[in-house]
């Protein structure tokens, strides 16, 4: 039994639970894997920490909340604080480069994107979350990048595909061109248990 | 009869426990609502008022909790299907109308996301503290039917049995979630409409004459006239005959009352529903439900792994209480392992059901969180020595 933790976070309504959403219907509905998404219900209004987690398994998911994640998307330095410690030494770090000002660990995989930036080139940066999703599926390839993209289609709001594809396609190309569609390998991306 | 393709959101979804216990409702074919929204259940009634103006459906933001489950009774006597939907606080102000919805034999369903109590306690945060309440919460003498969904394709799937049960036996039918079964977000698969068998309320084949709202001959649970179709009725929460007229007797009360209790109490088999997962030949059998059953499940398979015999028997329906297969298997094993995300509720009727024969290990969460899969892996370890 193969599973896969996850933590998204940043700040409120930077997107980070739609995100969450996405990664969760690519892995359960159009990549055959089960999927179990929990946002954090607390005291979260915009501006403020927010995040979501999930845990991805070719089995059902018996334990529902994530304890060790394999993988860290972060958009904000408030969510980089209250969650670095708990990323497995291993694990794959991805962060928004002009809001996270991480301290990089050795021999931790690390992705850093400017996706606000990127997101602000598309005329709205209210897209900046996909931007960071086309990247973080480009770094993580928890499901097929064509499979996210699926995903992407069909959970934002009727009008608004085209803007998101692009933003999409927009955080894929950052990481060819970045990292040159380097091979993350399997083990990094798979927890023992 | 299939139910109304209107209300069925078919296909392969993504949902959180609440949306899907929502899409649930509306398949089922129910088309009224109402409730006093509130935390962790909100997102129930947020999905289906936004969906009920496409299926002709009403949903009414009540005043408070007391009015909300006084709104479903009297709904429900127009033969539409009803649905009210709370948390803990709200569910013990329901509590004396849903007396009323029993005594008056009422079919609704009462969806309690249960958080951490007691009162507001914690409204974001998971509970299943609320269990004995959904049975005895009530004054007086009553039964009904509690269920316990373990995941969002459960809150869809067991939703619609929950209407049905409500027809069938004339009752208000408790409907068990935990927050954090209504906060999880996992593929929920809807079925078209043709696959979906629903209880249509039984409707009397009586002319006006004949007809008396609470007459039996000799059965379980009376037929129905719908408010307005012409029959002549009337319905109280006083102790009543046939007519459903208030007597005052110790007489009325035991025909009233008992059949009350013995239309469920005399149909527990055909009701009583769980899940067997390795009990042939367990030293040790884990009796669970809701999301602690998937945490369960988890510290099985870790205590199997070290040679421990042990099993899982799962409650979908916790009320009645599978009180005839708890007997049987105590006089088989050693002991019974009940975790539950309270102080001790469920745990009491496995122990009362084993009479003895067996011990069983309450293993307690105060509510907040889950269990840790190890805690219950040592109470297995500490009832298998």
């Amino acid at each position: 039994m193969s599973r896969t933790e996850i933590r998204i976070t940043g700040f409120g309504g930077q997107g980070v639970v739609l995100s969450g959403y996405i990664i969760g219907r690519a892995c359960a509905i159009h990549s055959g894997k089960h999927a179990t998404m929990i946002q954090s219900f607390g005291p979260e209004a915009r501006g403020s920490a927010c995040s979501a987690t999930l845990a991805v398994s070719d089995t059902m998911v018996l334990y529902p909340y994530i304890r060790r994640p394999d993988i860290f998307v972060v958009m904000s330095t408030e969510g980089y604080d209250m969650y670095r410690d708990e990323l497995k030494d291993e694990g794959i770090f991805v962060y928004e480069e002009n809001l996270v000002h991480p301290t990089l660990k050795e021999g931790q995989p690390s992705f850093g994107i400017p996706s606000t930036r990127i997101a602000e080139s598309l005329g709205r940066s209210i897209v900046q979350n996909i931007v960071m999703l086309g990247f973080a599926a480009a770094v993580t390839q928890i499901v097929p990048r064509e499979k996210m993209r699926e995903a992407v289609e069909a959970s934002v709001p009727t009008g608004t595909e085209e803007l998101n594809l692009k933003a999409f396609d927009a955080g894929c190309a950052h990481f060819d061109e970045k990292y040159g569609q380097k091979e993350v390998s399997e083990k990094t991306l798979t927890a023992d248990s | 009869m299939k139910t109304d393709p209107a209300g069925v959101l078919t296909g392969a979804h993504y949902l959180d426990g609440d949306f899907a216990c929502g899409e649930g409702a509306m398949a089922a074919g129910c088309r009224f609502v109402a409730g006093y929204p509130i935390t962790p259940s909100t997102e129930v009634v947020e999905r289906i008022s936004r969906r009920f103006p496409m299926m002709g459906g009403t949903f009414i933001q009540m005043e408070d909790e007391l009015a909300s489950m006084a709104a479903v009774v009297g709904a429900s006597w127009t033969g539409t299907k009803c649905l009210t939907v709370t948390s803990g606080p709200g569910f013990s102000l329901m509590m004396e109308n849903i007396g009323l919805a029993a005594m008056m034999e009422t079919p609704c369903v009462v969806v309690d996301v249960q958080r951490g109590g007691p009162s507001t306690g914690l409204p974001t945060m998971v509970g299943q503290a609320d269990m004995m309440q959904a049975r005895w919460g009530s004054h007086g003498d009553y039964e009904l039917i509690a269920l316990c969904p373990q995941s969002p394709q459960e809150a869809f799937d067991l939703m619609i049995d929950a209407f049905n049960l409500s027809e069938i036996y004339r009752i208000p039918v408790m409907f068990m979630m935990d927050e954090c079964v209504g906060h999880m977000t996992e593929k929920v698969v809807i079925p078209e409409a043709d696959q979906i068998e629903i209880v249509p309320r039984k409707l009397t084949s009586q002319t006006p004459e004949e007809f008396l709202p609470y007459r039996v001959n000799g059965g379980y649970v009376p037929e129905f006239a719908r408010a307005g179709d012409g029959y002549r009725f009337h319905t109280t929460g006083l102790t009543h005959n046939e007519h459903g007229y208030p007597v005052m007797s110790a007489e009325c009360q035991e025909q009233n009352v008992r059949r009350l209790i013995y239309k469920i109490r005399d149909n527990a088999d055909q009701i009583v529903r769980f899940e067997d997962d390795g009990v042939d030949g367990a030293d040790i059998v884990l009796v669970t439900y809701g999301i602690t059953a998937r945490v369960a499940q988890m510290a099985m398979e870790m205590a199997r792994e070290q040679g421990v015999k042990v099993g899982m028997m799962r409650l979908i329906i916790a009320w009645p209480f599978p009180e005839k297969r708890i007997k049987e298997l105590a006089g088989k094993i050693k002991a019974f392992v009940v975790p539950e995300v309270n102080y001790g509720q469920m745990v009491l009727e496995v122990q009362r059901c084993a009479e003895g024969l067996a011990p069983a290990v309450l293993v307690s969460h105060g509510g907040g969180g889950v269990h840790e899969p190890e805690t219950i892996v040592e109470a297995i370890m500490g009832a298998a020595k």
